[in-house]
């Protein structure tokens, strides 16, 4: 009897749920053809802003605020998870020296140490070259953080103790983070208006130009990758270093 | 709506539906991967490659890779228990 009630009930919310997304989407902008709002925005981001990618426009400029809560969620997340981890760190004093890399199969191990290098070189170049086309912050720092994986995957998880990294990814992290702000600060120094975009924006396609857009997506690349990268070097850290016995 | 972008729908509603289908959290975890490189591919096919770079990333690697290894967290903490009781 419960289990129908609870049946009936999902069936009917999914039903309503579907019949006001269909409604919603008959008002949407046709696609392909933007009018009005978009085509604005679009416009004052190509020529007031020289920005080639108006996506980035949006994030780093004209919604910079929300940019700047978006990034702190994050940084408030890794911390967390960080912190919520490492408590126990200090209860297993007694290493396992477990050898995780010779179980790894060989093709592994080469397609991860083949795939670091070019892994990197594409993400810092998704970090830089956000305000000219597709990527940016967030997008490129996943991709350099997922770099971290693949040096696991090559079986170099004792390499990546020796190395250390929590400490470096922490910093990274918090350098990201107070670059975006630091630049949100700038604004309000420079023209009263927090975020503004104060630097010369160049022209439209350089690698320097578009102002603090550039400034504030690179900043959010290392901040990204250093969240993500924390996150996942403490997982890494407590299950298969310290734990798997 | 061209042919790519039906393609590219089918495959969410299908991908979507797999993911809830699949019980055991494991198989979840790698299913829920296959979803995300689905959505990507839509996003991709409606012009949006910015979403589409994150989505790649974040659904076909960071999420899977997270539930998996927060699993195995689990599964851990469990054994010790067990061993506690005993």
């Amino acid at each position: 009897m419960r289990r129908r009630a609870r049946r009936t009930l999902a069936a009917v919310a999914i039903v309503a749920l579907a019949g006001l997304l269909v409604w919603a989407s008959t008002e949407l902008t046709p696609f392909g053809t933007p009018a009005g709002h978009a085509d604005a925005v679009t416009r004052t981001l190509e020529h007031d802003r020289q920005v080639a990618n108006a996506v980035n426009g949006v994030t780093y400029d004209l919604r910079g605020l929300d940019t700047l809560g978006e990034e702190l969620i994050l940084f408030i997340a890794a911390l967390g998870s960080a912190v919520l981890l490492r408590h126990r760190r200090g209860e297993e004093v007694e290493e396992q020296e477990t050898e995780v890399g010779a179980q790894t199969p060989d093709a592994l191990r080469v397609a991860g140490a083949v795939l670091v290098g070019p892994l990197v070189v594409l993400g810092v170049y998704v970090v830089t070259h956000g305000h000219l086309g597709p990527g940016g912050g967030f997008q490129g720092g996943i991709i350099l953080a997922s770099g971290l994986l693949f040096v696991y995957a090559a079986g170099q998880v004792l390499a990546l103790e020796r190395v250390e990294p929590i400490a470096l990814v922490e910093v990274a992290e918090s350098t990201g983070a107070l670059a975006y702000a630091l630049v949100a600060v700038g604004g309000l120094v420079f023209s009263g208006v927090a975020l503004f975009n104060f630097l010369p924006f160049g022209t439209t396609g350089q690698l320097l130009s578009s102002g603090t857009i550039v400034v504030l997506s690179v900043a959010v690349g290392v901040e990204v990758t250093g969240a993500v990268a924390l996150i996942l070097t403490e997982f890494l850290d407590q299950t298969l270093l310290r734990g798997s016995e | 709506m061209t042919v790519l972008q039906v393609v590219a729908l089918v495959a969410v509603a299908a991908g979507g539906t797999a993911t809830v289908l699949v019980r055991d959290p494991v198989r979840q975890a790698l299913v829920s991967g296959v979803f995300g490189l689905a959505l990507a591919f839509l996003f991709f096919s409606v012009q949006a490659p910015d979403v589409a770079l994150s989505q790649i990333v974040v659904a076909t690697v960071a999420v899977p890779l997270m539930v998996l290894l927060a699993l195995a967290k689990i599964r851990e903490d469990e054994d010790e228990d067990q061993d506690e009781e005993t």
